[in-house]
């Protein structure tokens, strides 16, 4: 065992540095670093960079386009992307369809949509909550009849992030709805541009339109966008559902944040004391930063196992609960640190960037950003979701 | 003892609710946040109808004569309703430093707050001091016979809505005796700079800068010091009962929620991980009730009792209120964070209310040193 980075993994680690620093854009670091919102020609600028270097498809076999990484280097690239302010990957098309369509599409579907997710033509969203299926994604009731060769389907999709940006959405619809709840589903690719499919915004509170509802009325689906066989669709879900998870520890974002919260309150006085020196403040700040050790640790060796078996299990279950309810924490902090100036809210704030004349320059994004990211401890799957998955399938209760 | 209320005091509190009830949908407030004053001037006029302007203030200015207990009732009431209206800013903070000192000119000023003629900012706090109102920058200077102020105030209370600000300022000798002293001063004088701005809970604030503004003396330093310190404690006995209201609208909607949403065929509220976290919302709302109204008891004492009872309640209040925010958004799921529904605006007001007046480890800290720690 050892635990330390060997020779080659430095050398990996210096490389991507450089490519970083050599390639990522200065005003997009800025946008991210400042918590401003990213356009969705940010996140192409940044995912193009990097398809451009083979490095975009990171959970890819080889054969396919992936750059051959294993879990140690994701991770060294991760914690080097956070640090230096690059966008993060969008996960619909290459973290997400990509990995079902290698797994069970057709050599046609292949041919198809991978080049094309690796070069970023295609932005994908996924359609799988409704606002009757949620934690329960089984009980979906988006239907899908066959007619000749295709399929109608009529339904409604909700909490669809980026859907206003989409050129392809990934959908569960039900293909027979006699059969079991899991066993009737069907995992479709639907063309966004398809007549009637409607996106209709729903904001967030802190006023972000990052999710949509997606109204589906007797859409035409060729019977070729069926992945995997009918009726099969939940295997390829659960398949997808464990490479959601991966990553989603975000240890590289925790501790550029927690560098980020450092930096505040040094900044920030109380009593005219700078306010990481107090105290109270301190230790909690501590607390953060331990727990932050351990989950690398954690998150590493829960990757590194699973690089053996597959797709990752149950464990990675963990990995979520501790890497979202830590950022979140790490948000409260930010917010607190700042004080009274949490208070005055900007919504230009994140589209320009002329500074804002109140307060210091770090605290306009900073309630805003604690509220927006109680979304992480409810999407992909609950906290208390991966809790009882973790009950079940791993302690046996 | 005795808990009940008298009733004079369900009435007015039974007034207010009804008048909010029926006047005061989320939708409605959804509206008037968006509009360019960003709250009802004409709810403020019933206000005054009704005598809620008056409230903390004795019966010779036109007030109601109450105390600690009836500010808590109404306090609670509009944090039910997650008003907007400036009552914090203009009766409970700026009325109080009026309703304290003793002057002819407090007094008519006072008088036309509660009829809702005049509408008041506390202008006290300043950057980079946090919840520290002890060091200021700001100063006065005597000139022409009157004074003037120059400094910058932070994140005032509805700053841009007021028609007087009342401003705290350093005094040297020869002004009044040296310390802080309280000044009235017309936002439309020159050299008064007011940028308003909207808060993430939907309020309105503002930074003040003063640049050799004409003053009118409100208070001398001694008067001043205890004029601000009442304003203070009114203004957290108002904070921790308008988050106890808010709080209480909170576990409704989500027990609510619990019992109507359907996931696997069952209720939500029959799974036990959600029910524990509900009961737990709901222990830290009863434990919010009670540290507000020990707080709203001794708000009108002098001494230690009193102060720890105060900086008690906001400490408790803020870490339950992060609680009870956080854990509703958490149980409704995808409902909980958004924009079109009102329970997450109420969690945002709730979260909100630790960055006034003090925060948990501002009062936490405040408490630990008033403390009673007996020798071994
Ligand atoms: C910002 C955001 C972005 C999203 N993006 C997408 C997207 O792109 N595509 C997509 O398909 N979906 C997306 N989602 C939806 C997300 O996956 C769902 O919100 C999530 O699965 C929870 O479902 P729900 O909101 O219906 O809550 P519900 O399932 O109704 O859950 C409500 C509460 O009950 C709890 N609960 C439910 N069942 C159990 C149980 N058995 N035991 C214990 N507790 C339980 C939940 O944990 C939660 O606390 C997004 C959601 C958000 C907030």
């Amino acid at each position: 065992m050892d635990i330390h980075y060997d020779e080659k993994e430095l050398a990996f680690r210096e490389e991507v540095r450089q490519f970083i620093r050599e390639k990522l854009p200065p005003e997009l670091a800025a946008k991210v670093k400042s918590g401003k919102r990213l356009t969705k020609e940010d996140f192409l600028c940044w995912q193009n960079i990097l398809s451009e270097r083979g490095w975009l498809a990171q959970h890819w076999p080889k054969e396919y386009g992936g750059p051959g990484w294993g879990p140690v280097q994701r991770h060294i690239y991760e914690e080097e992307a956070a640090a230096a302010g690059a966008p993060w990957i969008i996960p619909f098309g290459v973290g997400m369809v990509g990995p079902v369509i290698i797994k069970f599409g057709t050599k046609a579907q292949k041919e198809k949509y991978l080049p094309r997710i690796l070069r970023n033509e295609d932005w994908w969203c996924q359609g799988y909550s409704e606002p009757g299926a949620g934690s329960d994604l089984a009980s979906l009731k988006t239907r899908a009849e066959r007619h000749g060769d295709h399929y109608i389907v009529n339904g409604q999709k909700t909490w669809t992030t980026y859907a206003h940006y989409a050129d392809m959405m990934f959908c569960l619809v039900r293909t027979d709805p006699k059969a079991k709840p899991q066993e009737g589903i069907s995992f479709l690719l639907i063309d966004m541009k398809s007549p009637g499919v409607t996106v209709r915004p729903l904001l967030l509170l802190d006023g972000e339109h990052e999710v949509n509802e997606v109204f589906l009325e007797n859409v035409k689906v060729p019977f070729e966008n069926l992945v995997g066989e009918e009726n099969k669709g939940w295997t390829c879900a659960k398949y997808l559902l464990g490479f959601e998870r991966t990553g989603i520890a975000g240890v590289g974002q925790a501790k550029e944040w927690l560098r980020q919260l450092k930096a505040i309150a040094a900044r920030e006085k109380n009593n005219g004391k700078p306010l990481i020196e107090d105290p109270s403040f301190r230790a909690r700040v501590a607390a953060v930063e331990v727990e932050l050790m351990a989950l690398e640790m954690t998150n590493l060796r829960v990757v590194a196992d699973a690089e053996k078996g597959g797709a990752p299990g149950p464990e990675s279950s963990m990995l979520k609960i501790l890497g979202s309810e830590l950022r979140q924490e790490i948000t409260d902090l930010m917010r607190r640190a700042v004080g009274p100036y949490a208070l005055p809210f900007f919504p230009e704030y994140f589209d320009t960037d002329q500074p804002i004349d109140v307060g210091p320059e770090y605290a306009p994004p900073l309630a805003a950003q604690y509220f927006n990211h109680r979304k992480v401890s409810i999407y992909g799957g609950s906290n208390e979701i991966q809790r009882n998955i973790i009950a079940k399938m791993i302690l046996g209760l | 003892m005795n808990f009940e209320l008298s009733d004079e005091q369900r009435m007015l509190q039974e007034t207010l609710s009804r008048l909010l009830r029926e006047q005061y949908p989320f939708e409605t407030r959804q509206k008037l946040l968006q509009s360019p004053q960003g709250f009802s001037r004409e709810l403020w006029h019933r206000y005054a109808e009704l005598g809620i302007l008056g409230v903390p203030f004795s019966d010779e200015v036109g007030g109601f004569g109450g105390g600690g207990i009836e500010l808590m009732l109404v306090a609670k009431a509009l944090g039910r309703a997650l008003t907007l209206e400036p009552y914090l800013a203009t009766v409970v903070l700026g009325g109080t430093v009026l309703a304290t000192v003793d002057s002819q000119r407090a007094r008519s000023l006072l008088e036309e707050v509660i009829a809702g003629q005049t509408l008041l900012a506390f202008a006290h706090w300043e950057p980079g001091e946090r919840y520290n109102g002890a060091i200021l920058s700001t100063h006065a200077q005597a000139r022409d016979g009157g004074h003037v102020l120059s400094g910058h105030k932070a994140v005032v209370l509805h700053g841009q809505d007021a028609d007087r600000l009342i401003v705290s300022a350093m005094t040297r000798e020869g002004v009044a005796t040296e310390g802080i002293a309280l000044f009235l001063v017309d936002p439309r004088s020159p050299g008064v700079t007011v940028r308003g701005y909207t808060t993430i809970d939907g309020l309105r604030a503002a930074e003040i800068q003063l640049e050799s503004a004409p003053a009118e003396l409100l208070a001398a330093p001694e008067q001043a010091a205890q004029a601000i310190d009442r304003a203070i404690g009114y203004g957290l006995v108002a904070l921790c009962a308008e988050a106890v209201g808010a709080m209480e609208v909170i576990c409704e909607l989500t027990l609510e929620y619990l019992k109507t949403r359907q996931q696997f065929g069952v209720p939500i509220g029959k799974f036990q991980a959600l029910q524990h976290r509900m009961v737990d919302m709901v222990i830290r709302l009863e434990q919010s009730r009670s540290i507000t109204l020990l707080a709203a008891a001794h708000v009108d004492d002098t001494g230690i009792d009193r102060d720890r009872a105060l900086s008690a309640a906001k400490a408790l209040i803020g870490k339950s209120g992060r609680f009870v925010a956080e854990s509703a958004i958490q149980l409704h799921g995808g409902i909980g964070m958004t924009w079109e529904y009102s329970m997450p605006h109420y969690a945002k007001r709730v979260v909100m209310i630790d960055h006034v007046l003090g925060d948990v480890d501002f009062h936490l800290d405040r408490f630990s040193s008033l403390m009673e720690v007996s020798a071994a």
